[in-house]
């Protein structure tokens, strides 16, 4: 019986051993690596047939656009969906993960989800990381119990709201929303405040930009209108189009020939001694 | 205890880009027009491209600040200049100057990233470069701000002359004629104004030839 180490298998969760070594470098100068952010603009309203979602499609690295028509708007069940801001990474992979789960319980129950549950999944997950994991969403849906509309916070926290904002544009949206928002909105007025909320967002903060998506849910209907709104299209194509005229110039030219192949005799008793 | 840093600094960036190329009897000089600070707009009308002097034109990106005292200076200098010589300034002169005056800052620079364009003595277009603290240089064209990283590789792409290995060094002006440098300068901008969060609003265009000076401006993204 050997008395070393025994190797425990890893328990799942967040493994923060790693944690001291980075703060030990970050102390002697080495840069953290960056995340890709949604810098962002998204919003919900309850109108009166249910729940409206919008979101712009602007994906931001630092001060550079990497995705110019991303989506924002997460599928989670067939009667909710989510917005996510934050990081781009950190907001899928939960809205992926809290949509398979209410799949899996779907299955268990033989029911349709409940928008709390999905708002419950989600915020034990986020307060379980401590706001390491960076997503700030904000989830709508249509379920038996009627339309519901909620914000989560990075750090677990979570609101019920009649409308709502979150993302680098939010206070733009919001100020849309708290002049013009009033309740029992029909369904074109509220595509409407959504799409100019978003639009605030669009060419007020320089980190949400392009598209408008919009998403209607009602009692046992939905609408994922994709590109609602395309405000933004490009503002000069040339007739000239710009090839590539310079051929790449070779400079110099060497061949250096790979080595012979070795032939290997195969020997049945060579290794029988 | 760590070592206690600075939280306020005396500078920002206000973002922008600038462009500036080179021809044979003209100078293209552009810059968008928004100025921003963090992830605001401040405006989507301002002007970086100042006049110098008659056939000088200077574009600046950077801390707006900063780049309003250059202008200033310059624009003393270049008053004390002429009541001296009874001339204009030519655009050499006028680089010198430049680089003098931010290298006297070396210390506490000006935050500002400028290209200056105009014609030389001859009448050729000459475009001048700079760094922050005014290390300079004549070439065929340049481009400063925000959104140089995205526009410096294609003008590189479109007007460097085939490697210096094979051919000798050519002129440092491009043989594009003058309209044709305008479109390029407007696809180049419509292209960064796509990827850079920065650059946008508007396009000001300032065309220098022997004529005079003329501006024309064009629309882009504002989002």
């Amino acid at each position: 019986m050997s008395k070393g180490m025994v190797d425990v298998p890893p328990k799942g969760g967040f493994s923060f051993d790693l944690c001291r070594r980075n703060d030990m470098l970050t102390q002697k100068g080495a840069k953290a690596p960056s995340y890709r952010k949604t810098g962002t603009t998204i919003v919900g309203l309850i109108f009166q047939d249910g729940v409206i979602l919008g979101a712009d499609t602007r994906a931001t690295e630092g001060p550079i656009v990497c995705d110019k028509n991303c989506e924002k708007i997460h599928y989670m069940a067939p009667n909710i969906y989510c917005c996510g801001a934050g990081t781009a990474a950190d907001t899928e992979a939960v809205t992926d993960m809290v949509s398979s789960q209410l799949q899996l319980h779907r299955y268990h129950t033989g029911r349709e989800s409940r928008v709390v549950t999905a708002l419950t999944l989600l915020k034990r997950h986020l307060f379980n990381y401590q706001g390491y994991v960076q997503a700030a969403l904000v989830l709508g849906g249509v379920d038996v119990t009627g339309p519901h509309l909620h914000t989560i916070y990075p750090h677990g926290s979570t609101d019920t709201l009649p409308f709502a904002t979150m993302g680098s544009g939010s206070l733009a949206a919001m100020s849309v929303f708290e002049s013009k928002y009033k309740e029992g909105l029909t369904k074109d007025e509220g595509i409407k405040l959504v799409t100019e909320a978003i639009c605030a967002g669009i060419f007020n903060d320089l980190g949400s930009g392009s598209n408008v998506d919009v998403c209607l849910i009602t009692k046992g209907h939905k609408e994922y209108l994709r590109n609602h709104m395309l405000p933004n299209p490009r503002t000069y194509v040339s007739e000239k189009s710009y090839a590539f005229p310079k051929k790449i110039e070779v400079l110099l030219t060497k061949i250096t020939p790979l080595k012979e192949k070795v032939e290997i005799i195969e020997s049945s008793d060579a290794m029988e001694e | 205890m760590t070592k206690q840093q600075a939280n306020w600094s005396p500078y920002d960036n206000n973002g922008g880009s600038c462009v500036a190329i080179a021809g044979a009897d003209y100078c293209v000089i552009a810059a968008d027009t928004r100025m921003s600070t963090g992830y605001n707009i401040l405006t989507r009308e301002y002007s970086k491209i100042t006049k110098l002097a008659d056939k000088c034109m200077m574009a600046s990106s950077g801390f707006q600040a900063d780049v309003k005292a250059l202008q200033k200076l310059l624009a003393a200098r270049h008053l004390i200049y002429q009541h001296q010589h009874n001339k204009q300034m030519s655009c050499p002169a006028m680089a010198q100057l430049l680089s003098n005056t931010l290298y006297y800052k070396r210390f506490f620079p000006y935050y500002s990233f400028n290209v200056l364009g105009g014609l030389d003595s001859e009448g050729k277009g000459c475009v001048y470069t700079y760094d922050a603290v005014g290390s300079y240089e004549r070439v065929g064209y340049s481009s400063q701000g925000s959104g140089s990283t995205l526009i410096m590789p294609f003008l590189d792409n479109q007007l460097k002359s085939p490697s210096p290995l094979l051919l000798p060094a050519q002129d440092a002006v491009t043989p594009l004629s003058e309209s044709e440098a305008v479109d390029l300068v407007k696809t180049v901008f419509a292209s960064a104004t796509e990827r850079d969060i920065y650059t946008g609003d508007k396009l000001e265009i300032v065309v220098v030839n022997a004529e005079g000076i003329r501006s024309e401006y064009m629309d882009l993204r504002k989002d």
